[in-house]
Parts: C-alpha cells; structure tokens; sequence
C-alpha cells in the first residue's frame, strides 16, 4: 500500500519527463531516490497504523496487502500492455506454492526464521516467474481475446495440476507450512496477526515499488509504445515481443510475491482458494480503481477485500429467514462487484483512480494532448493509464 | 476396440454441444468483434425459462421454443442495455462488461432460484443403442447431433443466401462502407446478438439433461469448452467452431476415458496452448491479423 | 517540462500521506489487541448466552445438499433456547459462507474468533476447507468441535488437542461396506468409483483392507469440476462389474445412477453415507428416482429412520422452527450435531471454559444419538468408528439391522448394542 499511494501520483511528472527528453534513450535517474523516500515514507506509515487496528482488522490489511501486490503487477499488465490476463490466480498459486514447497524444505533442512521467510519468498518469485516468462511467450505471440483464453483455462486446469501431481501438490488440500511466529524481540509488543500485516505490508512495498520504477522508465515507455500502436513501436526499433513478455514475467512476479504472502499469512495454499471467481476479482479491483493506477490498484484490493465482509455483515443484521439469509450472503457481493464492472467500464473508464481530484500538474494540462500516438480505438481504457 | 467405439460416440454427442455454443460465440465475435464471456450465464437464464415453461405446459417442445425467445431477448437486452457502451471503447471493455453481466447474472439466478440442481428430462431415451454388442449413441444423442448440424446447416444458409445474411456479413467485415451502401449497421450488431444468445440458450438446454441438473452454474463448464473450441478453431471461422467441437468433445472423452477424469483439464490446455502456438488466429483463421 | 518535478513532489506525498492515514483509522474498529485475562470468563461465554460458530457452504457450486446442514442445527438450538437452554445459558450459533473455498475459510474462521469472539467452532464442514484452519484454531486453542467430514485428519490428538471429528470415517465405512458386500454379494465382482481425492484415497484403503489389495475389478476416479461420467461409468460395465461401490457426494452418486441407467446398465450400488442420502438422491434423479433407487445400499450412525423417537423429534423440531423444510439426512446430521454439542457443554458445567469443554469430551461420558457408542476418549477424536446398513426398500431408506464396528486392526465386526435413547425430549442436563 505504501509505495502504491505514492507511485501513481509521482508517475505523471515523471512519464512527462521521460516523453519530454530522452525517448527511448539515457534512464531518467533522478526521479528513483524521491520514488524510494516516498515508498519508504508510506511504509512506515501503514506499519504505524496497524497499532490502531484490531487483529482482525490486521489480518485484512494483510489481506489487502497481499491482493495488492497481485493487482498492481495486473493494472500494470492491462493498462501498459492491453493484455486482459484472467489467470492471475493460477500466478499468484504459483508463488504460493513456490512458497509453501521451499518452506518444508527449509524446515526439513533446519533452517527457520528470516533466512527461510526470504528463500521461501525467492522460491514464490522463481516459480511464478517461471510460470510468467512461459505464459508471456506464448502471449507476445497472440491478440486480446485468445490471450485471454488460454489464461482463462490455466485457471480452470490448476485444480487439475494438484491432483496429477498430487504426490507435490497435495490434492484439493494442499500444502500446509510450519507456523511463523512473531520474532522473540517483538513479541511483547505486537500480537501475530500484526507482525503478519507487517510483513505483508513490506513485501508489496518492495515490489510494488519496483514496479513503479519498472514503470516510471524505459521500460515503460516501451509497453506503452507496443500497445498504443505495436507497428509504429517496431518501427522505431522496440523489440515488441520481447516488452509483452517483460511485462507478463513482472506482472507474474508480483502476482507471486502475492501469493506467499497468503501463504505465509495463512500457512497454507491450496487450488480452491485460486478459482476463476477469484481471478475475475482481481480483474474487478484493477477495473474499478482505474486501469493502469497503482493506486486504483490499492484502492480496488480494498474494496474486494472489505466490501463481501461489509455486505455479509449488514444482511447478517437485518432480520431474514435463514433462507434468504443464505441466499443472500454469498451471491450479493457478486452483483455488487458485476454491477460496479458495468457501470465503471461503462460510464466511468477512469475508476476510483479517474474520480479522485486531479493532482496539480504544470505545464501538462491533460493527458491525451500529450500522448504520442494514442489510436482513437483505445480510447476510454488506456488514457486513465496516465492519471 | 469396442472401449474406443464407445468412446469416441460418446465425446462426439458431447461435442456437438460445445459445438453449437462456440458457433454462439463465434456469431457475435463476427457481428461485434467481442467475444461474449456472458453466453454462459445468458444461456442458463434461458434455460430456467424453459424448465419452468415446461414444468407448466408439460411439453418439452414449448419449453425449448420459449428457450428461444428468451435467448434471443437476452441478446436483445444486454447488447442494448450494456454492451452498446463497450463498442466504440478497446477491446478489452467489451470483455469486461461481459464479465460483470456473468456476475449480475448467476447471483441474481443464485438469490431467485438457491444453489439446488433441478432435474431436467431428456424429450427421447438416453438409452444407447447397441450396435454390434457395443453401447454407441442414445435417440437423445441423435437429436442432438441432428439438431447441431442442422442448426449450422440453416445458419450458412442465412448467410449465404439471404439479404439479412448479406447484410449481416456486409456490416461485419466493413461497418464503414456498410453504412455508407444503406446497411443499419448498429440494427445488424443487435440481430448478430440477438441471433447467437438464441443459439447458445438452445445449446444450454441440449446440455443440462445429460448433466446434474439445472443450477446457476450449469454453463460454466460448457463456456469454457466451447471457449476452447472457437479460439482453437479461430473466432472468426463457423465450420472452425463445429470441427472444433467434435474434436474437443473426443479429446475429452478419450483422455477421460484411457488417462483419467483428472487429467481432462490439462489436456484441454495443452491442445489451446499448442494450436495457438503454431497458429495464433485458431485452426482455420481466414487471414492471419496484421502483426507487423 | 522537468520544472513540474521537484515542487509538487512533497505536496502529494503529504496529501498521500493523509489520505492514507485516514483511510486506515476509518478501518479501525476503536480497538487494540489485548491480551486476554484469564480471570474473565472464556471468550463467548456470558452469564446467559454462549456463542459459537461455523463455517459451511451456502453459496457457489458445492453449495447443493450442504446449506441445509447448518439451518437444521440452527433449528435445534433455537428448540433448545425455547426450553431453558443449558445451564441456564442460551447458545447462538452463527453461520458464515465459505463457499467451500479455503481462502474463505481462513478469513470467516478468523472473523468468528477474533471479531465475534466466538466460544468453539462447530461441524465446520468440508476436507480441504477446515484443513486450511487447522493449525490456526488449535494454535489459538480454540475448541474446533466435530468437523463435519469423514477424514482421518480431526483425530490426532497429539498434534491437534482442540480438534475433535464427527463423522465415521471413511475408512471405517468403507471396510463396513466391503464387509456387507463379502457376506451379502460373495463371489460378485466389486468396483469403485472414487472422487479424485482424499476421499476417495481414504475409501479405496479401507475397501481393499477387508477385500484384500488389488481384488477391486476396476478403479474408477471422477474429478468434481466435470459433470460427466459416461466415460468411468462406461468401463464399469465393460469390466463386468456387479456391486459398485461409490466414494461420491449426492450430485456425483446421483449422476453415477443416472448415467449407468442410460447406459442399460444394472448393477448393485454401495455408497458412502457423504453421498447417500435417498431424499436428496431423488431430488437430482426426479421421476426416475424410486425404480433407481430401489436396492440402493448406504451406512448410517444417526438415528434417521422412519418411526424411530429421535427422527420423530427432529421432524418436529424442523416443522416448527425450520419452517418446515424438506426432512433428509443431513437435517438429522445437523440437529444430532447441534444436540452433542449440548451435551458437551452442558457436561462442562456451570462456568464453562475451553478447556472444560474439551476435558468434558474427552472423559468419554458423552453419548450422543447415535446407532454406535461414541469413541471420544483422551486417546481418540474420533466420534463414531462404526456404521449401521440401510438400504431402500419400497422407495423407504431404512436400516436393516446390520452394524458394525472397527475392530481397530483394519477391519470391522458386527455390533449388536443398543442405539441410544431419546431422553428428556433431546435437551442435555448435567
């Protein structure tokens, strides 16, 4: 959360550096010492308040955290890329697994503590990396919907995947892991579910700052470029193949880190935990935030996060036969969120991000005087990109 | 021998029903260039229609033309009432909206109807028939396969052969200059929505008796099947969709049947991921799209 | 255009600052983690009620033939309450969906402890769900009380002392089954369909220790997301099977039927209690359903047969406070589970404390309702190791005089004990 207030609202000043002077060309450096004071400043922000919350309310800011860092590698994906991945669940298993599979071996092998929380976390981001980089390949080759597709059914098949290899995987139970404790130095001072919403809260920061720096350079020029128009990029010497499946690899990466921190939070991972319903939340927060924001990706983990709680607790309070209460409990979050979807795509293309007061900006009075090469048929979608 | 006879009859029942739902899909990609995430869901509603026009009439046959009607308004009513706000915007939104009315749908049908599987009857035996000692299709089978082909028959049909056809074509590949020859091009996107929701209701209806029973998820399964087979047979491309169909429908039933039900998925899977690779446009893409 | 950077910088970061802040304090619920005094009385325990609570799934596709469980137990302690409660304390019993996904376990399980305070958990229900929980509700010590699943997992009260199970296992049922099969079907070919999971890896063991390792004729696996068993029912026939045992759950025991009679294909069906239910099996088959059913054999441990005292209470019970929904099995399940909890609470006396409920099981004194004595012993979590036979006759599932128990060295022997009495018209005393 920390580094995601913090990077949409320093990316406008920076991408107009970027397009302003070298495109393409020498990294604007400046801006990365100010992106880490910010980040680092957000971070201790959110730690500190996690002294003002229940354990309960720790746990879903750990949630949160960890939705975070899943949405902000999609909003990158979509916004930058135009790529609509709806298998984010199946990454962020990845690194759940890749988690939970290098913890047992750690714990086997003796070893606990920090040392086995950051080589577990290695493991999450090798294995979803991996699963990224292939995912991308394929997908550098293929057009919006039939990427889509085959997302979509690697979604549906990782069930499957933990039954053939069920002897690893474990099967619809999954993997459990030993339990991580709140380090001795601390214990006095904070309870469990705090310590986890720390961690969960310095893992998105690290990645989600360096996706914005990811962002905020050539890099993302370059994603940019490919996307608004793939020909003219080619043109001009961008390796449009190699930018998409840069951008799947990171977006999986972080989808990953996500994941160990469910798995760490949790201790455990489990495919029914990663369905497609799940996939397609992801897809309603980086929607409803404002596509391309990290912040719209922050604020929309906490409205799939908070808002099934907050629905189930209101119909728990009104007086239903225990029918309709049933009824209710479940499905009507999800016409809340397919009604947000519809309305937001619809009528709102900016998401919470688009509606939230301008930031002031000089010499730059609104975003599509200054994009290149913006096709009129990417409209709506891809100019919130910049706000 | 006899286990693969049995077998390959089997997916091919199966299959005729992926079949007719990816042609749904296919239909609106080609009247919209969107591919309907929402058929699924559209469909299911149709198909509680029938289930209780049915249960009133004790007819089938009524049940399965009012599965029509309400398919096809369905059509009428999300392309008009939402997807008329995606069309001009990325690709992308389209999808989008698609995925939040899947959403609207199977959690109003979950809060209406609760999440019980209702039992639909089959209008013919699902007995097989024995063909040398070995159990191949059942008359429902049959109907099926007849109504799938048949079906598609009609509908190349209208296309080819007909004025609605023409300009249902005509508006699809080239909206500008269709407008500009006297083609009401928004009324044929509508038609094209109107025409595929009918479609993938009726392909619905033809699956929920072989399966548990009707419930708000009945569908989702059969999307992404047949989702598989139009983008393996390419989204833009009718016969694509019924080859598609056959052969995912055996694919699956041969892959159950001799490694295991578990492993069905992956299969699936590897099939999209490997004709994507060698073909990225889906088996029989009329032209590869323009990458460079 | 580089002039825009370096003054709105620190603005935004204060204002992002703030808004941050804002939003987090508006999160909060006024409340700091405390540490708990062991003076006061156990979490949920109040001088008139006890809260507790469960996690089951109400919505999404496992949904169908399991959100009846708890609205039967909800029934019965609202039956409960009308007569005094127990020890004078009435029990409120909340109910979260999980939609069987472990990811949503994980946060209502956490929500009832840590946000409703809740005294135990109750019959949460399903393997991989109340899996992921596990570790979390015993390293809280938070009573996790008869799981409604028939794993092994709930009875190891070394590594987890909070968790006690309630179904019969699998295994025990399997062997049972296998068992009524060798005396009742001998020289009959016998086969299984078995879901792709623990389930069916735990039902398959317990087949093959009465029948002996690899006698099955054919093993058949089904995976829950495919609605299509044509295929595995298929090679059934083809193997020649004739008594078909199945480790299903009622949709996939009723399309299994289903499936075998479009295929004209007859055999005898065996299945485990989880997916045994004539009620609800008739409610998937519709019209089909009593010629299908007919034969049908299944095990049981509750009490749920036409005229017996129990089942008479329980309809009662569910007419007048379950509005009068349809009676099955899984209504007898939940109120028999809401009825043992009373036990246990009221066997843990006046001022009840986690530790008092589990010590209270743990002495071996409750009885529950059911056909079998209950195992619960400092040694054992397990409830019931042993099952009674029913079978559908004239479209009526009943026993038929035939149960049996573990003999505890992988197999069973018939139990010719009583079943328990109805006392007091169901409501514990201590």
């Amino acid at each position: 959360m920390s580094a995601g207030t913090q990077a949409p609202l320093s990316a406008g000043p920076l991408t107009t550096s970027i397009r302003a002077g070298e495109r393409g060309g020498a990294r604007s450096r400046r801006p990365t010492p100010r992106l880490l004071v910010t980040a680092l400043v957000l971070t201790v922000v959110a730690i500190g308040a996690t002294f003002l919350l229940d354990p309960y309310r720790n746990y879903q800011f750990a949630l949160i955290a960890a939705t975070f860092c899943a949405t902000a590698g999609l909003t990158l994906l979509i916004g930058l890329t135009g790529q609509l991945s709806l298998g984010h669940a199946a990454l962020m298993a990845a690194g759940g697994y890749g988690y939970a599979l290098t913890a047992n071996a750690l714990t086997e092998a003796g070893i606990d503590g920090v040392p086995r929380f950051v080589l577990s976390l290695a493991g999450a981001v090798a294995a979803s990396g991996l699963l990224g980089l292939l995912l991308g390949l394929a997908a550098a080759r293929l057009k919006g919907p039939y990427l889509s597709g085959v997302t979509l059914v690697l979604v549906i098949a990782l069930p499957a995947f933990t039954a053939v290899f069920s002897g690893v995987l474990r099967g619809d139970q999954g993997v459990q892991i030993a339990y991580d404790g709140v380090p001795e130095l601390l214990r006095t001072i904070i309870a469990v579910e705090q310590w986890q919403a720390w961690v969960a809260i310095l893992v998105a920061a690290v990645f989600v700052t360096w996706l914005a720096a990811l962002r905020n350079g050539s890099a993302g020029l370059r994603m940019r470029a490919v996307r608004d128009d793939e020909t003219a990029a080619r043109l001009q010497g961008v390796r449009a193949g190699r930018v998409k499946v840069l951008a799947f690899t990171a977006s999986s990466i972080t989808a990953g880190a996500g994941g160990a921190v469910l798995c760490f939070v949790t201790q455990s991972v489990s495919p029914g935990a990663y369905t497609l319903a799940f996939s397609l939340l992801l897809v309603v927060a980086v929607v409803i935030g404002g596509l391309g924001s990290l912040l719209g990706a922050f604020l929309g983990s906490i409205v799939i996060v908070m808002l099934p709680w907050l629905i189930q607790t209101a119909t728990g309070a009104l007086d239903l036969s225990a029918d309709a209460a049933q009824r209710l409990t479940g499905n009507l979050p999800v016409l809340v969120f397919g009604v947000l979807l519809i309305v937001v795509t619809a009528a709102w293309p900016g998401g919470i991000r688009g509606a939230l007061p301008k930031r002031p900006r000089r010499g730059a009075t609104s975003a599509p005087t200054e994009e290149p090469s913006t096709t009129s048929a990417a409209a709506p979608i891809p100019t919130t990109t910049e706000r | 021998m006899d286990r693969l006879l049995f077998l390959l009859a089997t997916g091919l029942a199966r299959g005729a029903i992926f079949a007719l739902f990816a042609l749904a899909l296919v239909l609106i990609w080609r009247a919209a260039r969107v591919v309907n995430f929402a058929q699924g869901a559209m469909a299911v509603v149709a198909t509680y229609v029938a289930f209780a026009v049915t249960g009133l009439t004790g007819s089938y046959w009524i049940g399965l033309a009012s599965a029509l009607v309400a398919g096809g308004l369905m059509g009428l009513v999300v392309e008009r009432g939402v997807m008329r706000f995606a069309t001009h915007a990325s690709p992308l939104s389209g999808v989008i909206i698609a995925i939040g009315v899947v959403m609207v749908l199977q959690s109003a049908l979950g809060i209406a109807f609760g999440p019980n599987a209702r039992p639909m009857e089959a209008p013919f035996p699902e007995t097989p028939i024995l063909l040398g000692g070995v159990p191949v299709l059942s008359p429902y089978d049959l109907f099926v396969l007849v109504v799938a082909v048949g079906l598609m028959g009609l509908l190349a049909l209208l296309f080819t052969r007909t004025s609605l056809g023409l300009q249902l074509r005509a508006s699809a590949f080239a909206p500008e200059v269709s407008r500009l020859l006297g083609v009401r091009v928004a009324r044929m996107v509508t038609a094209g929505w109107v025409l595929a929701s009918a479609v993938g209701a009726l392909a619905a209806l033809l699956l929920v008796p072989t399966e548990l029973g009707l419930n708000p998820h009945s569908a989702d399964m059969l999307f992404v099947s047949a989702f598989t087979v139009a983008v393996v047979g390419g989204l833009d491309s009718p016969p694509g969709a019924l080859i598609g169909g056959l052969g995912v429908g055996v694919l699956i039933s041969l892959v159950t049947g001799y490694l295991g039900a578990t492993v069905a998925p992956i299969a699936v899977l590897v099939l999209l991921v490997a004709v994507l690779l060698v073909r990225p446009g889906g088996l029989f893409a009329a032209t590869e799209a323009r990458t460079a | 255009m580089s002039h825009a950077r370096p003054r709105s910088a620190p603005r935004r970061t204060v204002a992002a600052v703030a808004a941050a802040s804002a939003l987090l304090v508006a999160m909060s619920a006024c409340s700091t983690p405390s540490g708990g005094d062991p003076a006061e009385a156990a979490p949920g325990v109040t001088d008139d009620t006890v809260t507790i609570g469960t996690h089951q799934p109400l919505t999404g596709p496992a949904a169908a033939g399991y959100s009846s469980i708890s609205a039967a137990t909800t029934a019965y302690f609202a039956y409960l309450n009308e007569n005094g409660g127990v020890n004078g304390r009435t029990i409120e019993y909340l109910v979260k969906d999980d939609g069987y996904n472990p990811a949503n376990t994980q946060t209502v399980v956490r929500e009832l402890v840590q946000d409703d305070e809740v005294f135990a958990i109750l019959n949460g229900l399903g393997t991989p769900t109340h899996t992921s929980v596990l570790d979390y509700l015993n390293q809280n010590e938070v009573p996790d009380l008869f799981v409604a699943s028939g794993s092994t997992n709930w009875n190891q009260p070394e590594k987890y002392p909070w968790t006690f199970g309630f179904n019969a296992d699998y295994v025990t049922e399997a062997e049972a089954l296998a068992q009524y099969a060798d005396d009742e079907f001998a020289g009959k070919s016998v086969c299984v369909l078995g879901q792709d999971d623990d389930f069916g890896d735990e039902f398959i063991e317990g087949l093959e220790n009465v029948l002996g390792e690899g006698s099955l004729a054919s093993v058949q696996r089904y995976s829950v997301s495919n609605q299509d068993v044509v295929a595995q029912i298929g090679a059934m026939q083809a193997a020649g099977c004739e008594v078909n045992m199945l480790a299903t759950v009622n949709g996939f025991t009723a399309l299994a039927i289903g499936t075998a009679a479009k295929l004209g294909y007859q055999a005898q069906w065996m299945s485990s209690s989880s997916g045994g239910d004539a009620v609800t099996l008739a409610g998937f088959l519709g019209d089909a359903a009593p010629l299908l059913l007919e034969g049908f054999v299944t095990t049981n441990y509750l009490p749920y047969a036409p005229g017996n005292e129990w089942d008479d209470l329980f309809r009662q019970i569910n007419d007048e406070y379950n509005d009068g929904a349809p009676f099955d099995g899984n209504t007898v399940f939940g109120m028999s589970v809401g009825y043992l909890f009373a036990e246990a609470l009221a066997k843990a006396g006046d001022t009840p404390t986690r530790q008092g409920i589990v010590d209270a099981i743990q002495s071996g004194d409750l009885v529950g309702n059911g056909l079998v004595p209950l195992a619960f012993g400092a040694d054992s979590h397990a409830a019931y190791k042993g099952v009674s036979i029913t079978t559908v006759a004239d479209g009526v599932q009943d026993f038929i005089g035939v149960t049996y128990v573990s003999d505890g060295s992988g197999g069973v022997e018939p139990y010719d004990g009583e079943a328990v009495p109805l006392e007091n018209d169901g409501v514990p005393t201590s």
